[in-house]
């Protein structure tokens, strides 16, 4: 990696070039109307006209009321999900009988993925808002509430006996051992929920949804705009990748002897 | 402090095993770790526990910290029976049990802080046992970044600003390399000297004993059981030249003679402080 500038370059350029390449093959497929017989280009839009879809899109008015609608949903549903999920994750790892009591429901809820809930959401919550709230939620508690469990039952022991040997308080036990030596599985589960949210989300708002991305590219379909398809998709791919990219950098900030251990 | 010091010097930290037994495993594989051992050490008497593995002197040293409980016997500390961790009952592992999430001085502060000392003084205190276990100017670093030495340093202050009146150690320099490890004995024996804490040294190497301790208790395996207890002469402050001394050999040769006596073809199963641990 921190070999001579020249390789980098060279190494950049490939990687460039690659997508050039892609772009390219994409725009002759969709000029060229490439039909293969299982799969056709005959109604793909082509990357110019994604472009100028994307222009526009990111000048007209809408943008902000899609990507804010979506973003509060995910924001919602998420910390929910992220307050509930590390709780109760906490308190599972901890008690047996907590385990016992908490984890045969949720064990019997978990195999039904969050976007089957969609039809029972809608009838459930008096809102549309909510009830795409609720699948973002589901989405993402079963990777936090789960990593959470597994973080908090591989705490070390002997960190464990350690903390009692010098005395620790319960309340000590807890956010200065247990916290923190399940923090980097936490930090994992977060991520994955974070992932999993926003794939729920986009599926919630295309079905009951009157503003956001997903409901934007579902919108474009049945109004056949096609490149505006291609806009939703490319808008739900930065903004999953930003979340992630933001929790990310805040799972670090949040476990620094991580990072130094590593740099030694 | 200093009639503080005397006191703790000559009133406390009198440890009592009278036919202690204790028990390890559930069901079909329960076994007696530990069986009728009665032994006593002085205040301020440092006193190395060698055996064979799986003689069950971990496995002692983890009923005196509170972590196993006993099954038959008493085992007190200056009087008082005990009845799980304590502070004044400090442990210290072969493989540092550091905070990885705290740096060397939250560490060794956590003790105080679980006493209720305000931020400040507890970080003085901190300083102060990191300056006298010689880790100057390492406060700030994260457990992740010393060395294994240094580890072993911080976590040994650790239990000292406790103010332990008992210091159990689990062969805590046996994953150091030889000078590190001879470096530590003789921080140790400083430490020792100049605060007369009794110690609880488990070891495995005969050196170590000889060169650390008051008295050696010899324990032999299945069940685990005391040997022999051996007076070690030599004067303080011990030097590293006393291994060369016709007494030591002498000693050394005793003790090797005790290990092998016993010695067996099956290899038994590994005992830790905290029980049968698979992690340690």
């Amino acid at each position: 990696m921190t070999s001579s500038t020249g390789i980098n370059y060279g190494r950049w350029l490939r990687r460039g070039g690659s997508i050039a390449i892609c772009l390219l093959a994409w725009q002759l497929a969709s000029t060229l109307h490439l039909n293969l017989g299982i799969v056709t280009f005959a109604n793909v839009p082509s990357p110019v006209d994604v472009a100028q879809a994307l222009f526009a899109f990111a000048h007209s008015p809408k943008l902000f009321a899609h990507v804010s609608s979506s973003l509060e949903r995910v924001f919602a549903g998420y910390l929910i999900a992220a307050i509930v999920g590390v709780t109760f994750g906490l308190v599972i790892g901890r008690s047996r009988a907590a385990a016992d009591f908490l984890l045969a429901p949720l064990e019997l809820l978990r195999p039904i993925p969050a976007v089957a809930w969609i039809p029972l959401a809608v009838l459930m919550f008096p809102s549309s808002e909510l009830s795409m709230i609720f699948i973002t939620f589901t989405g993402a508690l079963f990777p936090i509430l789960l990593n959470t469990i597994h973080g908090v039952e591989s705490v070390d022991p002997r960190l464990i006996a350690a903390a009692r040997s010098l005395g620790s308080t319960r309340r000590a036990m807890l956010f200065e051992v247990i916290l923190p030596g399940a923090a980097p599985n936490i930090v994992t589960g977060l991520a994955i929920g974070m992932g999993t949210s926003w794939f729920c989300l986009v599926t919630a708002e295309m079905i009951s949804g009157q503003f956001g991305i997903g409901y934007y590219t579902w919108e474009s379909y049945t109004l056949q705009n096609y490149p505006e398809i291609i806009v939703g998709m490319v808008l739900i791919g930065i903004l999953g990748m930003g979340s992630s990219i933001l929790l990310r950098l805040a799972g670090s900030a949040l476990i620094p002897w991580h990072r130094k251990e590593e740099a030694r | 402090m200093n009639t503080h010091q005397r006191i703790l010097r000559s009133e406390t930290g009198r440890v009592s095993a009278e036919h202690l037994s204790i028990r390890l495993g559930k069901g079909k594989q329960a076994f007696e770790a530990v069986s009728d051992v009665s032994f006593s050490v002085a205040p301020g008497e440092f006193v190395c526990l060698l055996g064979p593995s799986g003689c069950g002197k971990s496995t002692l040293l983890g009923a005196l910290a509170g972590h196993i409980g006993i099954a038959e016997g008493s085992l007190t500390v200056d009087g008082a029976p005990v009845r799980g961790p304590h502070p004044e009952r400090g442990m210290v592992f072969q493989h540092h049990t550091l905070f990885p999430w705290k740096s060397a001085r939250d560490n060794v502060a956590f003790g105080p802080k679980m006493r209720g000392v305000g931020k400040e003084q507890r970080r003085r205190e901190a300083l102060r046992m990191l300056d006298l276990v010689g880790l100057n100017g390492f406060a700030d670093r994260y457990p992740g970044q010393l060395s294994g030495g240094m580890q072993q340093r911080v976590e040994i202050a650790r239990v000292l600003v406790n103010q332990p009146l008992l210091l159990l150690m689990d062969e805590p320099f046996g994953a150091l390399d030889a000078l590190t490890r001879l470096k530590m004995q003789e921080l140790l024996l400083g430490i020792w000297e100049q605060f007369r804490k009794t110690i609880l040294f488990v070891t495995h190497d005969i050196d170590e004993a000889l060169f650390l301790a008051d008295r050696i208790i010899v324990m032999q395996a299945q069940p685990g059981r005391i040997h022999e207890e051996i007076t070690v002469p030599f004067e303080r402050p011990r030097m590293t030249d006393i291994v060369a001394s016709p007494e030591f050999s002498r000693l050394k040769r005793h003790c090797l003679e005790l290990l092998h006596d016993h010695k067996r073809t099956e290899t038994l199963p590994r005992l830790t402080p905290l029980g049968l641990g698979k992690r340690i």
